[in-house]
């Protein structure tokens, strides 16, 4: 029994290290102490040490997890201990962390090991009380974890659903404070659930068991509603499908006048990128053709529109409605002509060649050479708004409209291209070129529209945005541009459609919303592209297609010998 | 197909691409031409140009080594590799600040450049093994763009670790008194740090050519690179040759970190992304998987980046043709892609399906 127990116990214990080396990164690059300042719940918890309980927590599945495999089902008595076993191991390396700080002076070396962090470590006592609480609490987040592991699946998405909506809210309790009183919602109600910043503990619990209770509600009805509506007959189904979308744009159209300027601001980046990942989701996500240059159509976008509307380059000096065709237009011929170089380059070196190419127009529009083009590093100002009958697009307010607009037009476009003969060669020469040729597919051709097309949709965007900030410099077209997209549509689901809304929303509007956030964009991005590899490469909201697809060429379990002998080396 | 010859028809886009190939070839020399004709430049200058393009290729050179073993072994572009080189020389900062301050960099300056290598190496190797644990090796059966994309998220996380770990701003990286000056021979002259950068990266590459070549863990690596499923049934532990690959180039890159370091006097967190992707143009023109021609390439990018904006553009009337010295280095990574993917000397790979 002890040999047994121990032994399903190990691999708790190095789940449980490996996720307190995450919390010590975490709180060593700085993200603890930056997200100090925002209160959850005011005066009991605040974000930066929400940060180490999620990691605790997420290692306690694991563990727990980890603990039934090892010891196949039978583990399961010692699954829990084992949860709170890592959890307990999760915060050993930051007490050592404290500990060595209190002898040697890190702050030399790591700048964010400083008194700051060591007080939030120790919640603020002197380490002799304050460690054996940090360890004590990663315990009983770990055991937290390991029961939600450990609890059939309802009740712990619905636990998970309220501690996350807790979360949200108390993040966003100011903006939502902002919002709750444009709606007329009198302030002394507010003030039970939300203060300044964050929640109440009231408001914390309340917001907790609604998050929990909407969703065993969902869960328990989806079901049902489903089935209803399968059982309807076409047209009414219809009909009602139309009712829900058209209920679903009055919302969206509504948004600017209850969400206020930055709010809508926010909106407005999201509808770009969502432009933007359309059209590398085109590209990478259904014709397979890695683009990390992406940024350079957008880039073309932008600077066509500023050429030729802006009085400072003197030419033309078109309005906004003229010269959206035309800069789309230029983006996709621009997408065309840097496709036919590239055509005979396959997988990853195609993604470097096209970061070259992406750098090169960046370099190239910044030079003094093209300075009487492109108004070198100062870029070029003064883009008149755009005007829509008698109405100056002016703010952001008015500018979402012009995004929705957009966003609709391309989604359309986009998911008519998917079932479009065009579309299903795009996808055939996504798994395997040399068939998809040798099935009648102008390789050529579907690649070059790709790169067209898909440069085209950032040109979309590249010219709202330029139209919307009023000027261009070439600093704003740096790669991290290309991988903020490209991460967006791994997130949200390579190749698909509603994955490219999903991700934009949570990889754009997320950073811009929680300032502190800003500075950890692309360590988060980073860490998600790794994450979605590693964990979940279909991403949050797969094509069911690729669902499928994953599912069926999972490889199976063959032993290392058979594979050796039977398949071919990997370098032919 | 060795032996059978295909008819191929000229396609258009052919045409485009050759093309666009003599126009480039054109440019280049109607450029070099006027700019030799107009005798703006003494020989002085190019000589100059010349070694300062030597050194920097060398150490362009010693970051390739990383690519191109990695990619022999596991067919795979290890994104991440320019922030292997940055780690090592950001941590090798602190060590070098602590040194000049206690006097000893000038005091003892072979010794500390020593230690400073062998700081920079340790840290180098221990990302590049991490890395190679966490976020490849799961991943080694995945479908190609899986470990690629790996990679470009682990670059941009490690960017941003260090980032955080160690500050963002530049910090200026001291340099021993020894290496302040130059040496005159004729017309030649040359900075000492590049004496050093050029001798200790040819040294490493000598180094590393023997080990490949001579010793029996090199031996295993070239076994890997061949068939990775023939040389288990021969007894190699490929998971254990792997990591030695990921190590040796990490290796490789520490030392050019610290090379890099004392010849530009900065560190920063953003340091490895260019050298990064220029060593991966050098390695590509060399032939990926093909060690000598990582070091060839490497130094022939150098001399191409520092010689070609003055000698192709200046002559064509382009001002502030140093701007443009990084769309230099990115044509040539796209025009090797483009026109001549199997690099200087290696095997055909780009357009295969690999």
């Amino acid at each position: 029994m002890g040999e047994r127990f121990r032994a399903a116990l190990r691999p708790a214990v190095v789940v449980g290290l490996v996720g307190g080396v995450m919390a010590l990164l975490l709180s060593l690059v700085g993200m603890v102490n930056a997200f100090a300042g925002r209160p959850i719940i005011t005066g009991v918890l605040s974000m930066g040490h929400t940060l180490l309980f999620l990691t605790a927590l997420v290692t306690g599945m694991i563990a727990a997890r980890r603990v039934l495999h090892a010891s196949r089902g039978a583990g399961r008595p010692v699954a829990l201990p084992g949860a709170a076993l890592a959890g307990l191991a999760s915060g050993f390396p930051l007490a050592v962390l404290v500990l060595v700080g209190q002898v040697v002076n890190l702050r030399a070396v790591l700048q964010n090991a400083n008194p700051v962090l060591y007080g939030l470590l120790t919640f603020g006592r002197d380490p002799g009380a304050g460690l054996p609480q940090l360890v004590l609490a990663g315990a009983l987040v770990g055991s937290l974890g390991g029961a939600l592991t450990l609890l059939p699946g309802r009740v712990s998405q619905a636990v998970v659903a309220g501690l996350g909506t807790m979360l949200l809210t108390g993040l966003f309790a100011e903006l939502l404070q902002g919002i709750l009183w444009d709606l007329g919602v009198p302030a002394a109600t507010t003030r039970l659930f939300m203060v300044q910043k964050g929640l109440t503990v009231a408001g914390a619990l309340v917001t907790g068991a609604a998050g929990a209770l909407v969703q065993a509600v969902w869960a328990s009805q989806t079901p049902k509603v489903r089935r209803r509506l399968d059982a309807l007959p076409p047209e009414r189904r219809r009909r009602v499908n139309v009712a829900l979308a058209a209920v679903g744009l009055a919302i969206v159209l509504w948004l600017p006048q209850v969400l206020g300027s930055f709010l809508s601001y926010v909106l407005v980046l999201v509808g770009l990128y969502v432009l933007m990942g359309l059209g590398l989701n085109l590209e990478v996500g259904w014709a397979g053709l890695l683009d990390l240059g992406f940024v350079a159509f957008f880039a073309i976008g932008a600077y066509t529109l500023a050429i030729l509307t802006s009085p400072e380059t003197g030419w033309l000096a078109l309005t906004f409605w003229q010269a959206l065709p035309v800069a789309v237009l230029v983006a996709l011929i621009a997408g065309v002509i840097l496709g036919v170089p590239v055509l005979g380059i396959r997988g990853d070196y195609l993604a470097i060649a096209t970061l070259g190419f992406g750098e090169i127009v960046r370099l190239l529009v910044g030079s003094d050479w093209l300075r009487p083009l492109t108004g070198g590093s100062q870029g070029i100002a003064h883009i008149p708004r755009p005007v829509l009958g008698n109405i100056a697009l002016i703010g952001p307010q008015q500018i979402y409209y012009l995004v929705v607009a957009g966003c609709i037009i391309v989604w359309f476009v986009a998911t008519r291209l998917r079932n479009s003969r065009l579309g299903r060669a795009w996808m055939a020469m996504r798994e395997d070129e040399d068939v998809a040729q040798a099935m009648g597919i102008n390789l050529v051709q579907t690649k070059l529209l790709a790169y067209g097309l898909g440069a085209g949709f950032a040109g979309v965007a590249g010219a709202i945005f330029a139209a919307m900030i009023g000027s261009v410099f070439p600093h704003s077209f740096q790669l991290i541009i290309s991988i903020n997209v490209l991460a967006l549509i791994i997130v949200g689901g390579m190749g698909s459609i509603p994955g490219v809304f999903v991700g934009a929303l949570f990889l754009v509007a997320m950073p811009e919303l929680l300032r502190e956030f800003t500075e950890y964009r692309l360590f988060m991005y980073g860490g998600l592209l790794i994450a979605m590899m590693l964990l979940r490469p279909q991403g949050l909201w797969p094509e069911p297609t690729v669902r499928l697809e994953l599912a069926e060429s999972e490889e199976p379990e063959v032993p290392a010998r058979v594979t050796a002998a039977t398949s071919p080396g990997q370098g032919d | 197909m060795p032996g059978i010859r295909v008819a191929r028809r000229i396609t258009g886009t052919d045409v485009a691409i050759w093309v666009t190939g003599a126009v480039l070839i054109t440019i280049v020399v109607v450029g070099s031409v006027s700019t030799l004709a107009s005798g703006r430049y003494t020989v002085r200058h190019w000589v100059d140009f010349l070694v300062a393009g030597l050194a920097n290729g060398s150490v362009y050179a010693l970051i390739a080594l990383g690519y191109t073993l990695v990619y022999g072994i596991l067919r795979m572009i290890n994104f991440a590799h320019g922030e292997v080189f940055m780690s090592g020389a950001f941590t090798s900062y602190f060590l070098a600040r602590s040194l000049e301050q206690s006097g000893m960099l000038n005091a003892r300056p072979v010794v500390s450049i020593l230690l400073l290598m062998a700081l920079s190496m340790a840290t180098s190797t221990t990302v590049a093994v991490l890395l190679e644990r966490v976020a490849y090796r799961p991943l080694r059966r995945a479908p190609r763009l899986v470990p690629l994309i790996t990679a470009i998220g682990a670059s941009f996380f490690l960017q941003y670790t260090f980032r955080g770990l160690y500050g963002s701003g530049v910090r200026g990286y001291p340099q021993p008194a020894i290496l302040d000056g130059e040496w005159g021979v004729g017309a030649m002259r040359i900075l000492r740090e590049q004496v050093l950068v050029i001798i200790a990266a040819a040294l490493m590459m000598v180094l590393l050519y023997r080990f490949v070549q001579r010793t029996r863990t090199g031996k295993a690596m070239r076994a890997v690179a061949e068939d990775k499923e023939v040389a288990a049934l021969m007894g190699i532990d490929v998971d254990r040759v792997i990591v030695i690959t990921f190590a040796v180039g990490a290796m490789m890159a520490g030392v050019a970190g610290v090379l890099y370091a004392l010849m530009f006097g900065q560190v920063r967190f953003f340091m490895g992304f260019l050298p990064g992707i220029k060593a991966f143009t050098a390695a590509v023109l060399g032939g990926i998987g093909n060690v000598p021609g990582a070091m060839l390439g490497g130094i022939f990018l150098g001399l191409v980046e520092s010689v070609g904006p003055t000698l192709f553009l200046d002559g064509l009337g382009i001002p502030a043709p140093n701007q443009l010295k990084d769309a230099i280095a990115f044509s040539m990574l796209v025009l090797v892609l483009i026109f001549r993917p199997t690099g200087i000397l290696g095997e055909r790979l780009a357009g295969k399906k690999a």
